[in-house]
C-alpha cells in the first residue's frame, strides 16, 4: 500500500432499503490521518453511508474501498464476488465504530468490554491484552471503572468505553455514528476530548455529528449530504463560514 | 454540603423548629381481609385433620415406600433428560429461525408447526407404537445398504419412548421461548460484536445469548416445572414414573385419594425446590441490570409484608 493511498475510497455508491433510494451515488475519498466530519438533516443517508463503510450495510453499486481493498468484495476479473463471512469479520475487526447508543455489552464488566473482541477475535493472550485495556482506560479516565458494568456508568463514560472498546483492536480506521447525541449536554465535552485527543494522534476518522463546533475545530474536511448525495465538501471553516450550495445554508442557517 | 449558586440560598435552619412524627395511613380493610383469609385456612386445615377419608396414616405409609421412591427417581429422570433434550433443540432451532438462511429458518418453523401442533399425548403413544410402522430402525444410505439397524422394539423401548416424546415436543416450546429471548436483546448488540470483528455464530452465543437468557430463563424455569407434571402423562404408556407407580398401588388396594396426595405432595416439593433454583440462576444471570427491587414472594416479602400490616410504626421510625 503506497501512502497515497486513501484510507477510504467511495466512487459512486448507491444504496437501497427497498424502495428507498438511501444513497445515491456518493463519491468522497478520506486520507489516511484525515477526520472527516459528515454532516447534514437526518435521513440524509450519513449514518447508511457510515455503515456501509464496514459492511454492516452491502452496497448495491458503487465501489467502496478501504484501505486499497473492496470492502465487502473481491474483484476477479469484471465480477464482484461477496465475500466470505470470516473475511468479512476480519477486514472489520481493523475498522473501529462508535455507535450513538454505545452498545456495550450489558452482562459484562467494563474490562470484559473492552478485552472480549481482541481475545476471541484476533485469539491474543489475556494477560497483555488486559494490561493493554487498562493502560486505554487510565488515560480516558476510566482506571477505577474498569469493574464496573455499563449499566453504572454515566452515558459520557459509557461512550468513552465504547471507543476505548475500539481502540483495543488496534483499528486502522474510526467510525463514529453521532456519538454525542445520546449524551446530556454536559457529558458531550468529555468524549469531544478523547476524539480530539484520536485525532492529534494521527487516527483516520470518519465521524456523522452534529456537534458543528468539533467539527470546525477538529475537521480537516466537512461533507455536507443531504438527500443521499454529498452536496458539498470543504475546508471546516470555509464550508461553515461560505457554503457554496443554496442546500447547505439552508441547513447551516437552521442549526446554527 | 457544597455552596449553592444562581441566587439559591440554602433555608436557614432555625432552633426552634419542632419535630413532627409522620403517622402513616391506617388500613382498616388489609385487616379484614387478613381475618377472614386466616379464617378460612383454620377451616382448610381443621377438615384436613378431621376428614377421616383423607386416611393420613395411608399417606404416611406410602409417602416413602419402595415403588413411589422408585418412580419419583423415575419422574426426575423424565423431567432432567426431556428438559435438556428440549433445551439443547429449542437453542438449535431458534438460532436457525433467526439465521439468514432461509432453508434453516423455514425447516425450524416446520418443526414448531408439527411438534406443538399435535397433542403430546398422541406423540408419546405414537413413539411408543413406532414399531407399528417402522419394524425395523436403521441408519445408512437411502435405497442403499445400511451400516447400522435393530429391531424397533429394541431401539425404542417405553422410556426411550417417553423421553422422544417429552423432548421432542418440549424442543418446539424452548424454540419459541428462545426466539423471544433473541429478538428482545437490542439490534444494536449485535451490530457492536459484528464490528468488532466477530463471526454472525460468535457475535449470538458470545454477545446476544447470554443477554437473551434473561428473558430466556424464566419461561424455562415455568417449562420445568410444567415438565415435572407433564411427565406423568407417560403413564399412559405405563411407564412407572410416580403418578403411574401411585395408581399401580391403588388399583391394588383401592386407596385412591391417600395415594393422589402422595404423588402430589412429591410433586409440589419438587416444584418448590425448582423454583427456589430459579431464582438463584435469574439472579446470576440478571448481572449489570438493575435488581428488580422488592420481589414478592411466599418467603421474605410476605414476612416483611405481614409485619409492616401489624407494625405500621416500624418503618418510620428506624
Amino acid at each position: 500500500m503506497t501512502p497515497d493511498t486513501p484510507m477510504v475510497s467511495i466512487q459512486n455508491v448507491h444504496k437501497r432499503f427497498g424502495l428507498l433510494h438511501v444513497l445515491r451515488g456518493v463519491t468522497i475519498h478520506v486520507d489516511q490521518g484525515a477526520v472527516v466530519c459528515l454532516i447534514g438533516p437526518s435521513g440524509s443517508g450519513k449514518s447508511t453511508l457510515l455503515r456501509c463503510i464496514n459492511h454492516l450495510e452491502k452496497i448495491d453499486a458503487g465501489q467502496l474501498y478501504v484501505d486499497g481493498e473492496l470492502v465487502g468484495y473481491e474483484r476477479r476479473g469484471d465480477r464482484l464476488h461477496e465475500l466470505k463471512e470470516r473475511e468479512v469479520a476480519r477486514r472489520r475487526s481493523e475498522v473501529g465504530m462508535v455507535f450513538q447508543h454505545f452498545n456495550l455489552f450489558p452482562h459484562m464488566t467494563v474490562l470484559e468490554n473492552v478485552t472480549f473482541a481482541p481475545t476471541r477475535v484476533r485469539g491474543e493472550k489475556e494477560g497483555p491484552v488486559r494490561e493493554r485495556a487498562t493502560d486505554l482506560l487510565e488515560r480516558t479516565g476510566l482506571a477505577a471503572k474498569a469493574d464496573s458494568y455499563p449499566g453504572q456508568l454515566s452515558g459520557g463514560q459509557q461512550q468513552r468505553v465504547a471507543i476505548v472498546r475500539a481502540l483495543a483492536m488496534r483499528p486502522k480506521l474510526m467510525l463514529f455514528d453521532e456519538p454525542t447525541s445520546a449524551l446530556d449536554p454536559e457529558l458531550v465535552g468529555d468524549v469531544l476530548d478523547v476524539m480530539r485527543g484520536l485525532a492529534a494522534d494521527g487516527m483516520t476518522m470518519v465521524v456523522v455529528t452534529h456537534e458543528l463546533g468539533f467539527a470546525r475545530e477538529v475537521a480537516d474536511r466537512i461533507a455536507f449530504m443531504d438527500g443521499g448525495l454529498i452536496v458539498e465538501t470543504g475546508h471546516p471553516s470555509a464550508l461553515l463560514s461560505n457554503p457554496r450550495e443554496d442546500r447547505t445554508k439552508v441547513f447551516l442557517s437552521r442549526i446554527l | 454540603m457544597k455552596p449553592s449558586h444562581q441566587g439559591l440560598h440554602e433555608p436557614e435552619q432555625p432552633e426552634s423548629v419542632e419535630i413532627l412524627r409522620v403517622v402513616p395511613v391506617r388500613h382498616p380493610g388489609r385487616w379484614i381481609v387478613t381475618a377472614l383469609i386466616l379464617v378460612g385456612c383454620a377451616m382448610l386445615v381443621h377438615s384436613l385433620v378431621v376428614n377421616p377419608r383423607f386416611q393420613w396414616p395411608v399417606v404416611r405409609q406410602y409417602f416413602v415406600s419402595h415403588s413411589i421412591l422408585l418412580g419419583l427417581l423415575r419422574t426426575l429422570e423424565l423431567t432432567v433428560i426431556a428438559m435438556s433434550v428440549g433445551i439443547v433443540l429449542g437453542v438449535a432451532l431458534a438460532m436457525m429461525r433467526v439465521s439468514p438462511n432461509p432453508i434453516m429458518a423455514r425447516a425450524s418453523w416446520c418443526y414448531v408447526w408439527f411438534f406443538r401442533g399435535t397433542p403430546l399425548l398422541i406423540q408419546l403413544i405414537g413413539w411408543n407404537f413406532i414399531s407399528a410402522i417402522y419394524p425395523r430402525i436403521s441408519f445408512g444410505i437411502p435405497f442403499g445398504p445400511s451400516f447400522v439397524g435393530g429391531s424397533a422394539n429394541h431401539v425404542i423401548t417405553t422410556f426411550v419412548a417417553a423421553i422422544l416424546g417429552l423432548g421432542l415436543n418440549e424442543g418446539a416450546y424452548m424454540a419459541e421461548i428462545v426466539r423471544a429471548g433473541l429478538i428482545s436483546v437490542d439490534r444494536g448488540q449485535l451490530d457492536a460484536a459484528l464490528a468488532l470483528g466477530l463471526t454472525r455464530r460468535k457475535a449470538m452465543i458470545g454477545v446476544v445469548l447470554p443477554q437473551a437468557l434473561r428473558v430466556i430463563i424464566p419461561p424455562t424455569g415455568n417449562e420445568t416445572i410444567g415438565m415435572l407434571k407433564l411427565s406423568s402423562l407417560v403413564s399412559v404408556i405405563a411407564l412407572p414414573e410416580l403418578l403411574y407407580s401411585a395408581q399401580v398401588i391403588y388399583s391394588r388396594t383401592f386407596q385412591t385419594i391417600p395415594l393422589l396426595i402422595v404423588a402430589g405432595l412429591w410433586y409440589i416439593i419438587v416444584s418448590t425446590i425448582l423454583s427456589a433454583g430459579q431464582f438463584y440462576i435469574e439472579r446470576h444471570f440478571g448481572r449489570g441490570v438493575a435488581p428488580m427491587a422488592g420481589r414478592p414472594g411466599i418467603g421474605k416479602g410476605m414476612l416483611a409484608g405481614i409485619k409492616q400490616l401489624a407494625l405500621p410504626h416500624r418503618k418510620t421510625t428506624a
